[in-house]
């Protein structure tokens, strides 16, 4: 196998709080080829947000990263100096966030926002990166790009301004696109076409995707292989197909047969949508042991003690006493 | 919970004050205005007058010490006076709204386009000088302050369906603000007066010194001031102290009422890293 | 655009208006307060007959509303009234105090702008360092300075002791009179602008956007040239609006301070001569000019963000 775009290795991520130091994020693992889509799934507050921040470079206090290494094409930037991230930002790894709205400053017109780039990583005089800009636009399909260009974000719909998004994250051809739920904050029809712009262009241009979302539907749909965070940990990493047909995790289980499926009460006869019991505990005060086992069905007595090991599958991992 | 700096310093200073205020009598070291002796007078320093002394040969230290009472009585009533004032017109206007609410809304832009200072200059012209027309004067230019808190906070609950549960219940209208509305803009409302007893001890500075204010003999830090700037050649520590003593008052109760915002109200804007 | 012009400009006449009607009540509320105004002085007692006569001259004895049209009507035109104290016009009397009051406020305003703007900017683009803190203690003491002590002070240590600036009076105009009464003045505008300053770039730099514009690969610099600065701005047009439009009713006791001949001191002179047209002359220009500043904003605030533009 080539070696892997970004290569993720026991990550750890700290935050600060009162004076004391808590783990938001441990032993993240997990690797993304060239050009290919990976999904990092979990409910609020598992920490897969901040380890896209960690990736680009973006945490700030109270968090930080602390152990690991994070690889980017054979180079580790875990710990880059500002000046590295300067230049890899944007030009070798793209970001694109929740809420398009307070992500675009609202006093610049969004041709500008995205000329800036190449303003930034190309050279380009100003007039030459406001033509390309249009050209963007006009690759996120957004209709009438020549007088888009000038329009500021208030006066674009949601679905609109992620498009400028991702125009402004593809504008240098990064190799790796990070999208952190980048549809959640979107009308249900306006979704689909934007997951599939972006998928489209991702392909076009070979650029790998870390889709970050909590609804494991739309990761599996879209992306080859999957990850699932629980509290501050990845507990199971799979292929998106066996990740749907062979769960091995009970969370991930259980995220598996929340979702709705179209059919099901023809053959399963009327029943409550099922869901998983409990909350996410918060970073201060994690559960002893497999953090899952407050909510676990299967939980026994080493589940309370012990965290569970990492058991490696034909292709992905398992942190599970049962099913590892 | 965590009281910051701010309240720790603040609150020291303020308790000076106050304590100053209420034990000037034993404190003091002569009476503020029989004791003068011209024999003494524009004394610099010393052990036997720790601030020096004045034009009539008063000692500065005493005359401060009482002019603490004047500054805090003047500073307190003059914000429970904006305070209830602004609190009625405010939680009235947001209830009753309609005609009512046009009316307050339209005198509160009008007290915010007159400048308080000459706002009280006005007044204090027709009232003619003294301390009870200066607490009048201060006590009507700054209730807009607490004013639109006290709005704000009622036509909040209104359209979060509160009142109108309430009244369903058959509470009064009276009932219902001083149980639901109240409670809830305490917090800002301390912090209002707190900030405005800075700004009323000021203002009395100003205008004592302007000559409209507590008049001489009494001793007030603003009046000591206006007698003072006439020797600042010879005695300048004559304004020095009384300039010093109000400094570091106003500045104790900025400084509580910033670490009051803190704990009473984390929202407003003034945010620190 | 132009609409949104002519609306602002509008909105000051019924404040105006109201202002005009609270100055007139207040000062007619004491019947014969004009006029018994002069027996106060210590003058001599006048003449029952001449003051009968001043008072019909005066429209003293006509209806509240009456007097109240008459006086608006007057002052439409111009018209502020005699003085009691001089027999001038008020208008002219103010006339020649305009200039210096406004260059004060002016001047006070401008240091308030350089100095309080930059403390509060290095205060946020590194908080709690050691530029942080001293902004800020610098900012809290000049809120609790009372001015005029303050400018004593000044006037003390620069002009008394260290002669190198005059101590008082308006002189020739120049820059050398105008620094100490300015400084003194602008010492509690600078100290506001600094803190709403900190906190509104702090703000800024917390926001959504701004992380956008370091996920692109922007330098911190370039980040708060570009995105920063324009948003930090909206809030601190406020308050230099704010304080400037009240600036020139604070400069009452620093213009009797230094013996500067503007507006303010007039003011203060008046009410103890209670010499009434004139207190309600100055009172009506230094409310105008605070509410021709606060359009001022306003329309500022157009040109600065969009989104009331095409809104």
């Amino acid at each position: 196998m080539s070696a892997p775009l970004l290569e993720v290795d026991d990550l750890h991520i700290t935050l600060q709080s009162d004076g004391k130091v808590f783990n938001a994020a441990e032993q993240v693992s997990f690797r993304i080829g060239r050009g290919e889509a990976f999904g990092l799934v979990g409910e609020s507050g598992c920490g897969k947000s901040i380890t896209a921040l960690a990736v680009m470079g973006l945490l700030r206090r109270p968090l930080a990263v602390g152990r690991g290494r994070i690889v980017l094409d054979g180079e580790e930037i875990q710990h880059a100096s500002a000046a590295r991230w300067r230049e890899l930002r944007g030009s070798r790894v793209g970001m694109i966030f929740q809420e398009p709205m307070t992500a675009l400053n609202p006093l610049s017109p969004v041709g500008r926002q995205i000329a800036e780039m190449f303003v930034l990583h190309q050279n380009a005089s100003w007039s030459e990166a406001m033509d390309r800009a249009e050209d963007a636009l006009r690759q996120v399909q957004v209709p009438s790009p020549e007088r888009r260009i000038k329009d500021y974000p208030h006066q674009l719909s949601g679905g609109m301004r992620q498009r400028v998004m991702i125009a402004i994250a593809l504008a240098c051809q990064p190799a790796l696109l990070i999208a952190d739920e980048p549809t959640t904050a979107l009308d249900v029809t306006v979704q689909a076409e934007i997951i599939d712009l972006m998928t489209g262009l991702c392909a076009a241009k070979g650029t790998a995707i870390l889709m970050i979302s909590h609804d494991l539907g739309l990761v599996a749909n879209m992306c080859r292989r999957v990850a699932v965070m629980y509290a501050g940990r990845i507990v199971e990493s799979q292929p998106a197909e066996a990740i749907f047909a062979t769960p091995r995790h009970p969370y991930t289980r259980g995220l598996v047969d929340s979702l709705p499926r179209l059919g099901e009460r023809a053959k399963r006869g009327r029943q409550r949508l099922r869901e998983i019991a409990g909350v996410v505990p918060s970073i201060t005060a994690f559960p002893a042991g497999c953090r899952f086992n407050p909510r676990c069905p299967e939980a026994t007595d080493t589940c309370r003690s012990t965290a569970p090991q990492v058991t490696r599958l034909p292709d992905g991992f398992v942190r599970c006493h049962h099913h590892g | 919970m965590k009281l910051g700096a701010n309240t720790w310093v603040g609150g020291s200073l303020v308790g000076i004050a106050i304590a100053a205020a209420i034990l000037a009598p034993w404190i003091a070291l002569t009476d503020p205005v029989m004791d003068a002796n011209l024999m003494n007078a524009e004394l610099p320093p010393s052990w036997e007058f720790p601030f020096g002394t004045d034009a009539q040969g008063r000692d500065i230290y005493s005359r401060i010490v009482y002019g603490a009472r004047v500054s805090l009585t003047v500073g307190i009533v003059s914000q429970i006076c904006n305070s209830l004032i602004g609190v009625t017109l405010g939680l009235t206007a947001g209830f009753w709204g309609g005609w009512w609410d046009d009316v307050v809304s339209g005198l509160t832009n009008l007290m915010l386009a007159i400048p308080s200072l000459v706002f009280a200059l006005a007044i204090m012209a027709i009232l003619g000088p003294g301390l009870v027309s200066l607490v009048i004067a201060l006590g009507l230019t700054s209730w807009s302050y607490s004013c639109r808190i006290a709005r704000a906070q009622v036509l909040s609950l209104k359209s979060q369906g509160y009142v109108q549960a309430a009244r369903i219940l058959g509470y009064g209208d009276l009932r219902i603000m001083f149980t639901q509305v109240l409670p809830n803009i305490l917090g800002p409302l301390i912090i209002i007066a707190t900030l405005g007893m800075g700004g009323a001890i000021l203002a009395e500075a100003a205008l004592s010194f302007l000559g409209l204010g507590i008049r001489p003999p009494f001793p007030s830090w603003g009046s000591m001031l206006s007698e003072a700037r006439d020797q600042i050649r010879t005695a300048p520590w004559l304004s020095v102290f009384p300039g010093l003593a109000i400094f570091f008052t106003v500045l104790g109760l900025n400084l509580l009422g910033d670490g009051l915002r803190d704990i009473l109200d984390p929202q407003a804007t003034t945010r620190r890293a | 655009m132009l609409l949104v012009l002519v609306r602002r400009l509008g909105n000051i006449i019924p404040t105006l208006l109201a202002v005009v009607a609270l100055v007139f009540l207040l000062f007619s509320v004491l019947p014969g307060s004009f006029i018994s105004g002069m027996n106060e002085d210590g003058r001599s007692v006048m003449d029952p007959a001449v003051m009968e006569r001043m008072r019909k001259e005066m429209g003293l004895d006509d209806p509240l509303h009456e007097r109240f049209l008459k006086y608006v009507g007057k002052v439409a035109t111009g018209d502020l009234g005699t003085s009691f104290r001089t027999r001038e016009p008020v208008a002219k009397l103010m006339g020649a105090r305009i200039w210096p009051s406004l260059k004060l406020v002016f001047a006070a305003m401008a240091f308030a702008i350089c100095v309080g703007v930059t403390l509060g900017f290095l205060a946020a683009l590194r908080p709690g360092s050691l530029i942080d803190t001293v902004s800020m203690v610098t900012a809290i003491s000049g809120l609790s300075l009372s001015q005029f002590w303050f400018g004593l002070m000044l006037m003390y240590l620069f002009a008394l002791m260290l002669n190198w600036l005059p101590s008082f009076g308006y002189g020739d105009g120049g820059l050398r009179n105008l620094i100490l009464p300015a400084i003194a003045l602008g010492v509690g505008p600078m100290a506001l602008l600094a803190r709403t300053t900190r906190a509104a770039v702090l703000d800024v730099l917390n926001a959504d956007f701004v992380r956008t514009a370091r996920s692109k690969g922007m330098s911190e610099r370039r980040v708060v040239e570009w995105h920063v600065l324009r948003n930090a701005l909206v809030l601190v047009v406020t308050i230099v609006g704010l304080q400037f439009g009240s600036l020139m009713g604070q400069a009452v006791v620093v213009e009797k301070l230094f013996s500067w001949p503007g507006v303010g001191s007039l003011l203060v002179d008046s009410v103890f001569q209670r010499d009434m047209p004139t207190v309600q002359g100055c009172i009506l220009l230094i409310v105008l000019f605070f509410l021709f500043i606060n359009t001022l904003v306003d329309l500022a605030y157009v040109a600065i963000d969009p989104r009331i533009r095409y809104g």
